[in-house]
């Protein structure tokens, strides 16, 4: 039997994680001055060395044994970092709440008016079945499937598959096209965000306003939301022609140039932010509009004869109650602008000029329907998968600090 | 339309003097008006100039003409027959319903299970469903695809199309939060009347719950209607497709013949059932998540 010769041994990664979550746990026990300094050295050391191994270790190390390049080796700890990031995360907030004398878990049921009877779990389970048989089975599945596939070369039609270890990551390291992708989706959802939310903002703040018809204009500007993305997109493109678009048509009459919109480059990225943000506005009116009936007016009342101005008013007291719904709205826009932007491209610019429009979700479906290529599509699709799984955490870390600091 | 302008706060300390005339013929709080006018003609031009050209010829479009075409009844012609449009409608009107459908029946019979009944683990099951938040179907669009089409079992296409989507973590969450703020009374006089939790679901909780119904299937019916991607790859059998595919070949060879005309057909064609859908529900909709100002 051949001895495996590895660049780093996975002892030392795993004594690098417990000495990592130890270092961090006694930092935390430091900070807060709350439980046992040797609990905490032990339970951090334990969280540390889970999170370092329990992404490289069902791999079986492949990353770092001999013989793969150092991109390999950088993926393999950017692998141990992540499972550090959820294992230290989760490990110190179970742990602090034992050291505070808080419930470990959620209290199992505090439901007033449930059924009494020895068949609940049955019942239960009987009317919860359909919901969790379709997730188990195109949810949950489909997700180990993304996670096995994303470390194969394998192809759709081909009958084998090989494993290859963590290079359909690595290469991504060194794919400028696929960064420049990535950067795209990014700036589309800051593009997003920056101007349809504040549009919003300030859109529903005077709908708030004890105006005449406020119902009727409510109508007449949420209704965008019930366009489809390829709508928008074709609209779009008839308004943007270099020739056809009545933009371009304005814009000669009144300056003396026309902008070749959506064979341009700057022009065409322009293009895109400019329909998905007419397509996602209403959508944030709506919810601006909810979030503005949840502030009490009694709030604001004792503000103005406190003699705050209304832009006081509006930073103190109105934007700051308002951060729930700014959180949920930059989640959703940041969904919309990485996933369901993908169809108004698709009309719009097909991607093009030269992949400039092409986003990450694009590249997934050129990647592996177009080109058949399933392991680097879904190694792709993970990479949406942790940008997902970040912007949650964001929602939820950042967002609950601020409802907290406003919480009225 | 009620406006109770007593019941909202108006800070206005000359509300008592006499105004002056020229007050008094603008408006009270004009700037709000003149930025809703500007934003509502900003907001639904382009869909007013997709409805003006979708009357249109190609001549006509390039003249940039602002009076209704000639070629209406050619257009939707040419949009309706010649491209079908009209079984793509058909198809999409089917899934989009059966998708609202499944996922609201199913999104009821879960939050009945995670509300009305006792037993450990509860928070465990919540959170299985939960957690698939951030799982979105494009995530696993590759994975899904495989799998689906890896078996050949299926009665129908759409079968395959429809059912992997029909769980909803959203529509499951929002009806266990409803289901939660509802009085316990109503379960414990069910009780004693010996209704089953069946009986309680369809005669008390559903009654109970047309304004999140409602919400929820507006919002799943439009889920349905804007397929595009899944069905895109998925349906081989062009006769099958959904109407947002049948859109996007419209918008196919732009340069060569009369195309803008059928194409802004298209787009009118396409918007208008989820418009309705939502004009029709909107009081439904917008009461499902409080938005009206007397509630």
């Amino acid at each position: 039997m051949e001895e495996i010769v590895y660049i780093v041994h996975p002892i030392v990664v795993t004594l690098v994680g417990a000495a990592l979550g130890a270092v961090y746990f006694a930092f935390l026990r430091w900070q807060t001055q709350v439980g046992s300094l040797n609990a905490s050295l032990v339970v951090g050391a334990i969280a540390g060395a889970i999170g370092a191994t329990m992404l490289t270790a069902p791999l079986g190390y492949c990353m770092f044994q001999d013989g793969q390049s150092d991109e390999d080796v950088i993926v393999g700890w950017i692998m141990v970092t992540l499972g550090l990031l959820l294992t230290l995360n989760i490990g110190s907030v179970i742990l602090w709440r034992y050291f505070r004398g808080q419930r470990l878990l959620p209290r199992g049921d505090t439901t007033p008016g449930a059924f009494r009877g020895r068949f609940g779990f049955v019942y239960a389970m009987a009317v919860l079945s359909p919901t969790i048989l379709v997730l188990i089975y195109f949810v949950y599945l489909p997700m180990l499937d993304t996670l096995r596939f994303s470390t194969f070369l394998a192809r759709f039609g081909a009958p084998r598959t090989r494993f290859i270890c963590v290079s359909n990551f690595s290469r991504m390291l060194g794919d400028l096209d696929y960064h420049s992708n990535l950067f795209l989706s990014f700036a589309l959802s800051f593009g997003i965000i920056i101007i349809a939310m504040s549009l919003a903002l300030l859109i529903a703040s005077m709908l708030n306003q004890p105006i005449r018809g406020a119902n009727i204009y409510r109508t007449l500007l949420i209704w965008p939301y019930a366009i489809s993305p390829i709508v928008a997109g074709s609209i779009f493109g008839l308004l943007l022609g270099t020739e056809s678009g009545i933009v371009n048509r304005v814009l000669d009459l009144a300056f003396g140039v026309k902008v070749p919109w959506l064979v341009t480059v700057p022009a065409a990225q322009v293009s895109v932010v400019l329909a998905s943000v007419w397509n996602v506005i209403g959508f944030n009116i709506l919810f601006y509009t909810a979030g503005l009936q949840t502030i009490p007016k009694d709030l604001l009342e004792s503000a103005s004869i406190d003699g705050a101005s209304a832009w006081q008013r509006f930073a103190r007291i109105t934007f700051p109650l308002l951060s729930p719904f700014t959180f949920f709205l930059i989640v959703t826009n940041t969904i919309y602008a990485f996933f369901d932007t993908f169809g108004l491209i698709f009309v719009l610019t097909r991607g093009g000029p030269t992949e400039s429009t092409f986003t990450a979700m694009y590249r997934v479906y050129v990647t592996g329907i177009l080109a058949s290529d399933i392991g680097k599509s879904t190694a792709q699709s993970l990479i949406l998968f942790l940008i997902v799984v970040g912007i949650t955490i964001f929602q939820f870390r950042v967002g609950q600090r601020r409802v907290q600091y406003g919480n009225y | 339309m009620t406006e109770s302008a007593s019941s909202r706060f108006v800070f206005d300390p000359s509300a008592n003097r006499q105004r002056p005339l020229w007050r008094r013929l603008i408006p009270q709080r004009w700037y709000a008006h003149l930025i809703l006018i500007i934003s509502v003609a900003v907001i639904t031009f382009p869909m007013f100039y997709a409805l003006l050209i979708s009357t249109q010829s190609n001549p006509e479009v390039y003249n940039h003409k602002f009076t209704p075409g000639s070629k209406f009844f050619d257009n939707l012609h040419t949009v309706m027959v010649q491209r079908n449009m009209g079984r793509f409608m058909l198809n999409s009107f089917v899934i989009a319903l059966s998708i609202a459908v499944g996922k609201t029946v199913m999104s009821v019979l879960a939050g009945l299970g995670l509300v009305y009944f006792r037993y450990p683990g509860k928070w465990i099951v919540f959170g299985f469903v939960l957690i698939t938040l951030i799982m979105p179907g494009d995530v696993l669009l590759i994975a899904l695809y495989r799998r689906v089409v890896s078996f050949d079992g299926w009665p129908h296409p759409y079968v395959a199309l429809t059912l992997p989507l029909l769980a909803s973590a959203t529509g499951v969450f929002i009806f266990r939060q409803h289901f939660m703020t509802m009085p316990p009374d109503l379960s414990e006089a069910a009780q004693l009347d010996g209704a089953s939790p069946i009986q309680f679901l369809f005669q008390v909780l559903i009654p109970l719950s047309w304004n999140t119904i409602g919400a929820l299937m507006v919002i799943m019916f439009l889920f349905g209607w804007n397929q595009f991607l899944w069905p895109l790859i998925l349906l081989r059998d062009q006769n099958l497709q959904v109407v947002q595919w049948g859109m996007q070949s419209l918008t196919q060879n732009l340069e060569v013949g009369d195309n803008f005309g059928p194409m802004m057909m298209g787009v009118i064609i396409t918007s208008l059932p989820p418009m309705i859908v939502f004009l029709i529900l909107q009081r439904q909709f917008m009461k499902g998540f409080a938005l009206t100002r007397d509630k």
